[in-house]
């Protein structure tokens, strides 16, 4: 594939001027992809989108029109969509521009994807610390519904759609989707059993799409330029460009659109996107795809940030959330700190999950200031396996992924830099100090202190 | 009563606002409301107290058992009353590598609190990604976002704070 020259398409319009408004989103052609769709059959409209081969940014990649065409036609519930922008993943942090930037994209993408599945309302769920950018949502919902995109007769057709904004509260879990549906229900943040899935058993107990912020802002293009076209951007088997978001202790950290081909190392190095790393700092570790994809080593930088290439390297592409540690950082350090977010983050209804995620982190705590011994090694590894084996990704222990997602960063953090945990226990302390953390800095962006 | 839960244009904002949340769910599905509706209460009051919760529950025809469950299964959810500034300092993995670490005691220091710590002016915190990684290290004061920090930028923020 890549028949499709690369170009930007989701962040085509971040920084310019009123980009978030519906006059502006307007005048560069925004809304005649709606127009477009609903021309067709809603089953057709699915099967562009199939076309497309879009897979969803949310994390698990899932094809976009399969999901959609899990939804079963003769249910005589009504039918939802959910928009997941609970974006918590640490190192994630795209869909935050998205809606910031160019909310309408979104929302024309909600409409879209509605009228395919015959929903007539939608949940858009944020993260409760997205403040401005659900203002900015908001106005954007308020400027739809003005302009008879929303509302009774969506452009005036026969089809009615209304939009709402959820505020979530501070909760990670919340993002895993039926934790996510369990939340807009009202309800403290706890994922169902699957099966059923949402598709059948969703929302109120009717059928129910959830998908990703990015991946709405994705569906518009689809019918503005034609399913071909999407695909033509990307690999045979996903469409389109990607946003990834990296961070870390590169010069240039943000969030890029990119193509699908391109690999870790020139995300970090080249001039247009990390331009490397700060004087006198090298890479060590590169977390490729959110906190709990499995950490690459500095030699296994030439990959591409893609579903399948990633795989390959029995890691993911997750929620496109590049993290860089150098030289500089304790990976037993890093881990300790990913393994609290998912102790904290555990909502606690399965037991390897709730009693092994703070296990690892006092496991972790006690290795990093000294204490540790041989045999706390050992039970790490025994710890991070009762929760979820590794390899290969995907067999976890537990109700839902927070359990995997919290055991394969030990399993590959322990994996790939053991003899600096071993040195931990060996030497009986950090071997790398205790700053081996990038210091707070007066002169933010201007290099590391030395 | 003595110490009524609101005062007359507090019950109205909240009457009416309550009424707009609940035109956003299906009739016998009100108690899907509960997050907004408490998010109302604790935008009104600062936090929520258990008469609130309980008046939310009532609201919303379900127990109160069911506020409770949902205001303390939430961060953001204050169940008791916090400082007037909430700060909530991003130490997890990419906000580390840019020093949060140095940051929190930086506000340690300069508050005078410990980390989960509160006094009549703050409650400092420890928090997980704010999705702003990119620009890190950052924090929030209340709901407000700053990022990209230096010393220099935290001292004037809070010697910017009403
Ligand atoms: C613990 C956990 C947290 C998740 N957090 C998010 C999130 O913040 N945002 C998101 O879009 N998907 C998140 N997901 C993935 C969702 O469950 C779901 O796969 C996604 O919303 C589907 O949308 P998509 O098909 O458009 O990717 C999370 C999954 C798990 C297991
Ligand atoms: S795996 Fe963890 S977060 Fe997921 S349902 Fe089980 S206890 Fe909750
Ligand atoms: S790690 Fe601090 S905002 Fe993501």
């Amino acid at each position: 594939m890549f028949t499709t020259p690369f170009e930007k398409i989701i962040t085509r319009a971040w920084g310019k001027p009123g980009s978030h408004s519906l006059e502006t989103y307007q005048a560069a052609g925004g809304y005649q992809a709606l127009e477009k769709a609903l021309e067709m059959a809603p089953a057709q409209v699915i099967d562009e989108v199939k076309k497309s081969n879009l897979r969803g940014r949310g994390g698990a990649g899932f094809p976009t029109g399969m999901k959609w065409s899990f939804v079963p036609k003769d249910n005589p519930k009504p039918k939802y969509l959910c928009v997941n922008g609970d974006e918590s993943e640490p190192g994630t942090f795209k869909d935050r521009y998205i809606l910031e930037h160019d909310p309408h994209m979104m929302l024309e993408g909600i409409a879209i994807t509605c009228y395919a599945l015959d929903a007539h309302v939608c949940y858009v769920y944020l993260r409760g610390e997205f403040k401005h950018q659900a203002e900015r949502t908001q106005a954007a919902i308020d400027e739809a519904y003005k302009a008879g995109i929303f509302g009774k007769k969506v452009l005036g057709r026969d089809f009615s759609l209304d939009c709402y904004l959820v505020r979530g509260a501070g909760a990670y879990i919340c993002g895993e989707e039926t934790a996510l549906l369990e939340s807009v229900e009202g309800k403290k943040g706890w994922p169902r059993l699957k099966p059923p899935f949402p598709a059948v058993v969703g929302l109120f107990g009717a059928p129910t799409v959830v998908n990703n912020v990015e991946t709405l802002a994705s569906v518009p293009h689809i019918f503005q330029r034609g399913a071909g076209w999407y695909a033509g951007l990307g690999t045979d088997k996903s469409g389109g460009t990607r946003l990834v978001c990296l961070s870390g202790t590169v010069k240039k950290p943000g969030v890029y659109e990119v193509p699908l081909n391109l690999t870790v190392k020139d995300l970090i190095f080249k001039p247009e996107y990390g331009n490397g790393l700060p004087a006198g700092r090298k890479v060590k570790a590169v977390i490729p795809g959110g906190s709990s994809a499995p950490v690459l080593t500095a030699d296994e930088l030439d990959v591409a940030l893609e579903f399948e290439a990633l795989k390959t390297k029995q890691t993911m592409a997750g929620s496109g959330g590049v993290v860089v540690m150098d030289e500089s950082a304790c990976m037993v350090r890093c881990l300790w700190r990913v393994a609290r977010f998912y102790a904290e983050e555990s909502c606690g209804q399965c037991t390897p999950c709730r009693e092994g995620t703070p296990w690892q982190t006092r496991l972790l705590r006690k290795i990093e200031e000294g204490r540790g011994t041989h045999e706390d090694l050992e039970t790490l590894v025994h710890v991070a396996s009762s929760i979820a084996p590794y390899p290969p990704i995907g067999l976890g222990n537990t109700i839902c992924a927070l359990g995997d997602a919290a055991a394969l960063p030990t399993h590959s953090f322990f994996q790939k830099f053991k003899d600096e945990f071993i040195a931990h226990v060996e030497q009986k302390k950090c071997p790398l100090g205790d700053k081996p953390w990038g210091a707070f800095q007066d002169a933010y962006n201007k290099g590391l202190p030395q | 009563m003595g110490n009524a839960l609101f005062s007359p244009d507090e019950q109205k904002t909240f009457d009416t606002k309550l009424a707009e949340l609940l035109s956003h769910y299906p009739d016998d599905r009100k108690s899907a409301a509960m997050l907004p509706a408490l998010r109302l209460l604790q935008e009104l009051k600062g936090w929520l107290p258990p008469d609130g919760m309980e008046l939310v529950a009532r609201r919303l025809e379900v127990t109160p058992a069911r506020a409770y469950e949902v205001a303390t299964f939430y961060v953001m959810f204050h169940t008791k009353k916090p400082g007037k500034y909430t700060v909530d300092v991003c130490t997890n993995l990419s906000c580390a590598l840019w020093g949060a670490e140095d940051l929190l005691a930086h506000l340690e220091q300069k508050l005078q609190l410990k980390s989960g710590e509160m006094n009549d002016t703050f409650f400092l915190r420890e928090t997980e990604c704010l999705a702003s990684c990119g620009t890190a290290p950052c924090l929030q004061i209340n709901e407000d976002h700053h990022e990209n920090l230096t010393r220099k930028k935290v001292d004037e923020i809070f010697s910017r704070l009403p």
